[in-house]
């Protein structure tokens, strides 16, 4: 006869069994979907590339030092490689203003949208969650539409007599930030509307309450509640912003080279796998280390606060 | 003990908060409010919060709006506040009308009901942020918010996170911020009514004794009559959106102007009755029993056939005998201090006599006993509706 202790023991061995089986699905797809392609990129970066596109089968670190550096072709001697930091440079320069300019447009939205009575709000979500329905390509191409020299803009300042010629904006990095501000915004609104809807704006009265003027309110009261939002919205824009490829190439004219051109490139035309994989993988890292660095920071910025 | 009424005698304390000019000169009303109407929403669904409001509060009193919810009290409070604007009238703070400044020009603070505490802060950051606000030095905030600390008694609790303290210590908190900035006037809406019953008892002598140690104006909003009877200087009785009666706690209760206000503060007895010689604020009231006994007489009463007069359970007295009122005991309620004995008269009127109790007897009376109600001399008074 099984003692109590048995009974209980062998429950526990089956509970475990079910629990890996239930979660089964989500590990499957975290494994295949997520950690396995990267261990291939990681793989792919470390072997030689093959004389038509795809790998050769033979260690060689030679991506990983093409990633920032270059050899001279005559004496082997290794240099800076100029053009991949100036597009390294100019991608995350881009993504940077990028989310500034969404966190400048999406902070008042998003205070609207939340200040607005219930039902109204429901609205103004649906409102800007429209884009979404739409593809990215074809959002782009609209924004193309309005700020092409034959465009809305232009055809308005001509007739209102402000300019005579059109204004140049299309193809200028002028029209990325407008394209990349409108596409990624709902991403930035988003996450802050959601902080700011469950503020509590008693507190808001309770600073004007006590001599705070509107901007301290904003700065002392709302701010450091939103945060997270703030920091949410912040991390959803840059990530997918310092590897936009559409956007920058439409309505850039493909001019300057992103990093999503660099890295296509060498999957395509290049036909260097390899150093595509190993850029891959060195954007990961910048990202990752760029937000850590945000975070902590804006972490340490709220106990300071507190 | 921290005085506060010392360290507010030292600075003269004109036009020093944030611009708003504050007449040195000791005005007999801290806020006079004229004639404010405020209407909320448009068109067809306008819905008149306050109508034509007129009150005066005195300098250095503990006055409560008392009313049933909705009855336009915590809207009153939040005009004088500034969070909302009224649609007519004059707010006047010491003789100058506030109406029209924002919440952050006004020296008046405000515990809300919900306490409002900043939940970034800690307690002390919370009790200096109206003087970090009013642009103080860092060490005269360190110093005052040090003196609140102790006014309340939170000393202990000064660097911890709003969120890690108990609800009544939320609420002295609450306190402590809005007295540290010295406000001319101290808004208290419904400050109590989170806290249980025992709590809150303590909160109402704790509130009492701030007050007469800060020398500050409170203006008191709730709905319990009892904590209103028990704190107030003076109550102002409020129903849909108007103010029915203002007077001292025994004014309001024995002496009601109106069936709301003696219907809403206590237990009552109303009876029908024919007014004659008026004069002196006193009258003859005839009961539907024939007895006639004096009343005092609420002001404005209009003279009319069937005027009301209200009698308190307790200032009316039982008898086997004959007395103004005739009845029959319909019901006997044990209440421990009391008992509430339910007479129906024989003029159909039902009537509830309070007695004291004693330890050695019952209260005399038995289900079905024939009685007489007595109505003392000054325990009548006839409402003007």
């Amino acid at each position: 006869m099984a003692t109590a202790e048995q009974v209980a023991k062998e429950a526990e061995r089956r509970d475990v069994r079910t629990r890996w089986l239930l979660s089964a699905p989500a590990l499957i797809i975290i494994f295949l979907a997520a950690t396995g392609p990267l261990l291939i990129v990681l793989v792919y970066s470390l072997l030689t590339p093959g004389a038509y596109g795809d790998v050769k089968w033979q260690f060689s670190p030679e991506a990983w030092l093409s990633v920032f550096m270059e050899r001279d072709i005559f004496d082997d001697t290794l240099s800076l490689a100029a053009a991949h930091v100036t597009i390294f440079w100019r991608s995350i320069k881009l993504a940077i203003v990028t989310t500034i300019a969404t966190l400048a447009l999406g902070f008042p939205t998003a205070y609207f949208m939340a200040t607005r009575s219930e039902k109204t709000r429901d609205i103004w979500l649906f409102l800007i969650t429209i884009p979404f329905w739409t593809n990215l390509l074809i959002r782009t191409f609209a924004v193309l539409q309005i700020i092409r020299n034959e465009g809305i803009i232009n055809t308005i300042l001509i007739k209102l007599g402000i300019v005579s010629a059109p204004v140049q904006i299309l193809f200028t990095d002028t029209a990325i930030l407008i394209g990349m501000a409108y596409v990624y915004l709902p991403l930035m609104v988003l996450p802050i509307y959601a902080s700011m809807e469950k503020l509590d704006f008693r507190l808001v009265e309770a600073g004007y309450d006590l001599y705070a003027s509107r901007f301290q309110v904003l700065r002392r009261i709302i701010f450091p509640l939103v945060r997270p939002g703030v920091i949410a919205g912040s991390i959803l824009v840059f990530i997918p912003a310092i590897g936009a490829y559409v956007t920058p190439s439409v309505l850039g004219g493909g001019k300057n080279m992103m990093l999503s051109n660099l890295i296509e490139l060498q999957f395509g035309q290049g036909r260097n796998w390899p150093l595509g994989s190993a850029l891959s993988i060195t954007v990961m890292i910048i990202v990752m280390v760029a937000l850590l660095a945000y975070v902590r920071n804006a972490g340490r910025a709220e106990v300071r606060h507190g | 003990m921290v005085t506060i009424k010392q360290e507010q005698n030292l600075p003269p304390r004109a036009g020093h908060l944030n611009g708003v000019i504050v007449p040195e000169q000791p005005d007999k009303n801290a806020i006079e409010v004229r004639g404010v109407r405020k209407v909320f929403g448009s068109g067809e669904n306008q819905v008149a919060a306050l109508d034509t409001v007129s009150v005066s509060i005195r300098e250095n009193e503990f006055f409560t709006l008392l009313g049933p919810s909705g009855c336009g009290k915590t809207t009153l409070l939040r005009l004088i506040a500034g969070f909302d604007f009224p649609t007519a009238g004059e707010i006047l703070l010491y003789g100058q009308d506030i109406a029209p400044l924002p919440p952050f020009k006004r020296p008046v603070n405000t515990v809300f009901q919900s306490y409002a505490l900043f939940p970034h802060m800690t307690v002390a950051e919370n009790i200096g942020f109206g003087l970090e606000m009013l642009g103080k030095s860092k060490a005269e905030i360190k110093a005052r918010v040090g003196e609140m600390l102790k006014l309340v008694k939170m000393e202990a609790l000064a660097g911890r996170r709003t969120s890690q303290i108990s609800g009544g210590q939320q609420q002295r908190v609450a306190l402590a911020r809005a007295l540290a900035p010295q406000p001319k006037v101290l808004l208290l809406d419904e400050p109590l009514s989170a806290l249980d019953y025992k709590l809150r008892k303590e909160m109402q002598i704790e509130l009492k004794r701030l007050q007469h140690e800060t020398g500050i104006t409170f203006i008191f909003v709730t709905h319990d009559q009892e904590e209103a009877l028990t704190m107030s200087d003076r109550i102002a009785v409020m129903s849909s959106g108007k103010i029915l009666q203002v007077g001292t706690p025994w004014d309001i209760y024995d002496k009601p102007a109106e069936r709301f206000v003696a219907d809403f503060i206590g237990e009552t007895n109303f009876l029908t009755a024919a007014i004659s010689g008026m004069g002196g604020g006193k009258a003859r009231a005839t009961l539907k029993s024939g007895a006639t006994i004096e009343a005092t007489v609420a002001e404005g009463f209009q003279p009319k056939d069937n005027a009301t007069v209200v009698v308190r359970p307790e200032h009316a007295k039982l008898t086997s005998g004959k007395g103004d009122l005739s009845g029959t005991v319909e019901n006997i309620v044990y209440f421990g201090t009391d008992t509430h004995i339910h007479v129906q008269l024989d003029s159909g009127e039902a009537f509830t006599v309070r007695q004291q109790n004693t330890r050695s007897a019952g209260c005399g009376f038995e289900r079905g006993d024939k009685v007489g109600i007595q109505i003392g001399n000054d325990a009548a008074q006839v409402l003007r509706d």
